[in-house]
């Protein structure tokens, strides 16, 4: 690790990288808005949004629970309920015919409900208030290496799932044709989103976690015709608006969660307008 | 008459040498209704089964039984002329339209990728890829589309498109669902041309949700008409001038009978 920090240190040798915790920030956005990214994509294309914004919600209720019982270490709570969470709602998505939007937000105000009363319960709502905007200061190294362990199961299944959501979301009836199950999926899917959820939510900030899933991959559909343009675009919109959003938090003195939406919002409607001139086919 | 005759005599032959699918005592039911129960079909190689029915006949339940999405009763099999592979046929599929909004940047080749290949399609794809989409397109006359959006295709193209793909690998049963809306009259005569071409030339087994009676009589081998179960079944004129199908559809005698006739003159088969 200390390798790693005097290799950060010499190839930016600027007053924001002096710091470890900044380090420490620099490596998380270089991990996980690739993720945000690339798992965006589906988001926007199958309609997600309500989703993976219930996914924060249940991340809540993991940081209250895990408090609830005593759990030293809150990531590991948050990331089993995320788990749980997302999981629940897709098997009940598949089993019932009710609105996919009534059955997500009927969970995801059941999550922030229990969430909030448990940890006003304990009296510990200002503790705990940290988690609605996040603090960049908390993301220490256990984080960053299972980060790392996220960054990478997560390529390596987005290797393999990707080509069946896609053709889910195109018509499921055709996926089934090509013996495509989409619970199972999905449901991996759904996992790989919690999972980048949780880990995220405390630097974050439950109140914009969702808009760094939706808003690098909507930017990016503006102007691209096809997976892989999408792909690249979303990953480095993500990428670009994480370290300026970054940069300016620390010189600004202001969250780094807002600043890195605040930026990937801009740059939406910078390709929205761009959208006419660029896509044709 | 004397075609008539072979046809029916070859008809016949088929049955123990060819192969064939058969649909034993299908049935649905979600929750405490019952979709459509004892459905029996008969199926054989480089014929053309139209379905027919009203709307919550339970046509589009069926075909999603028939590709497994939906659990149901009864059994599927399938008899290859060699007993190649016997028991579950490889399926084809032509859905009736896409789910998602047309803005999404799904190009064509994507598709195919995404059905044909393991490598993801948010990567390059294989030379080998693009050869076998453009291979596929080809057979629809459809090579042209390969790097277009799914979202910017007209109803006509689309459906051409699901075509190739369905076709890719040539599939013992094809399931189409007819396209209802996004393609006029003139669109619907290309894909039933096409589908009936197929059929020969693969040796394909057909199924087919019709809405166009028109186009049944005079392309399909045999039509089935369903309404929870299977009213009636035999040649478009058989099932055309069947006194039930006539009560369930309330139109006029006349029409049945103009229906019974073109089918009976075998015109485009």
């Amino acid at each position: 690790m200390d390798l790693v920090y005097s290799i950060i240190g010499t190839i930016l040798p600027f007053e924001w990288t002096q710091h470890n915790f900044m380090k420490n920030a620099l490596l998380a956005i270089l991990l996980v808005m690739p993720l945000f990214g690339l798992l965006g994509t589906m988001v926007v294309n199958n309609r997600l949004a309500f989703f993976s914004d219930s996914l924060g919600h249940g991340a809540f209720t993991g940081v209250a629970l895990g408090s609830l019982l005593g759990i030293v270490e809150p990531l590991t709570a948050v990331l089993v309920f995320s788990l749980f969470f997302a999981g629940m709602i897709t098997w009940i998505k598949h089993s019932s015919n009710a609105s996919t939007d009534t059955i997500i937000g009927v969970f995801s105000s059941l999550a922030i409900a229990i969430g909030l009363i448990i940890l006003s319960y304990s009296g510990n709502v200002s503790k705990y208030s940290a988690y609605l905007i996040g603090d960049l200061l908390s993301i220490n190294r256990q984080d960053l290496s299972l980060l790392v362990v996220v960054f990478i199961l997560t390529l390596l299944l987005w290797s393999i799932i990707f080509n069946n959501l896609l053709v889910i979301s195109v018509n499921p009836s055709l996926a089934a044709s090509r013996g495509i199950s989409p619970l199972v999926s999905e449901m991996m899917f759904a996992a790989s989103l919690a999972a980048v959820v949780a880990i995220s939510i405390q630097w974050v900030g439950l109140l914009v976690i969702n808009s760094m899933l939706v808003l690098p991959a909507a930017a990016a559909r503006n102007i691209s015709s096809n997976m892989r343009a999408y792909h690249l675009w979303a990953v480095l919109i993500a990428l670009f608006a994480g370290l300026s959003g970054l940069i300016i938090s620390y010189y600004g003195n202001v969250v780094t969660g807002a600043t890195i939406a605040l930026i990937s919002s801009m740059i939406f409607f910078v390709t929205f307008i761009l959208r006419r001139y660029i896509i044709k086919a | 008459m004397s075609l008539s005759i072979k046809k029916a005599d070859s008809l016949n032959s088929r049955c123990h040498k060819l192969c064939c699918t058969k649909l034993n005592n299908f049935g649905v039911n979600i929750g405490e209704n019952t979709i459509f129960t004892n459905v029996n079909m008969h199926i054989h190689c480089g014929e053309l089964t139209a379905i027919i029915g009203r709307n919550g006949a339970g046509k589009s339940t069926l075909l999603k039984a028939i590709l497994g999405e939906i659990a149901h009763e009864g059994t599927l099999t399938y008899h290859d002329a060699k007993d190649l592979h016997t028991g579950r046929p490889r399926i084809g599929y032509v859905p009736q339209a896409l789910r998602f909004d047309a803005g999404s940047p799904t190009s064509v080749l994507d598709l195919f990728t995404a059905c044909l290949s393991r490598r993801p399609a948010w990567l390059r794809s294989s030379a080998e890829n693009r050869l076998q989409a453009q291979k596929a397109l080809a057979n629809v006359q459809a090579e042209h589309l390969l790097d277009r959006r799914l979202g910017a295709l007209s109803g006509g193209e689309l459906q051409r498109v699901l075509v190739a793909l369905a076709l890719e690998p040539v599939p013992d049963l094809l399931l189409l669902d007819e396209p209802v809306t996004g393609i006029d009259q003139n669109g619907l005569e290309v894909f039933y041309a096409m589908v009936s071409a197929l059929r020969k030339q693969h040796d394909l087994s057909i199924i087919i949700i019709s809405h166009d009676f028109d186009f049944v009589a005079r392309y399909a081998d045999r039509v089935v008409l369903l309404e929870k179960t299977v009213v009636a079944s035999g040649t478009p004129q058989e099932v055309f001038s069947d006194p039930k199908t006539n009560s369930i559809f309330n139109l006029n005698a006349q029409f049945w009978h103009n229906l019974a006739s073109s089918a009976r003159n075998g015109e485009c088969k």
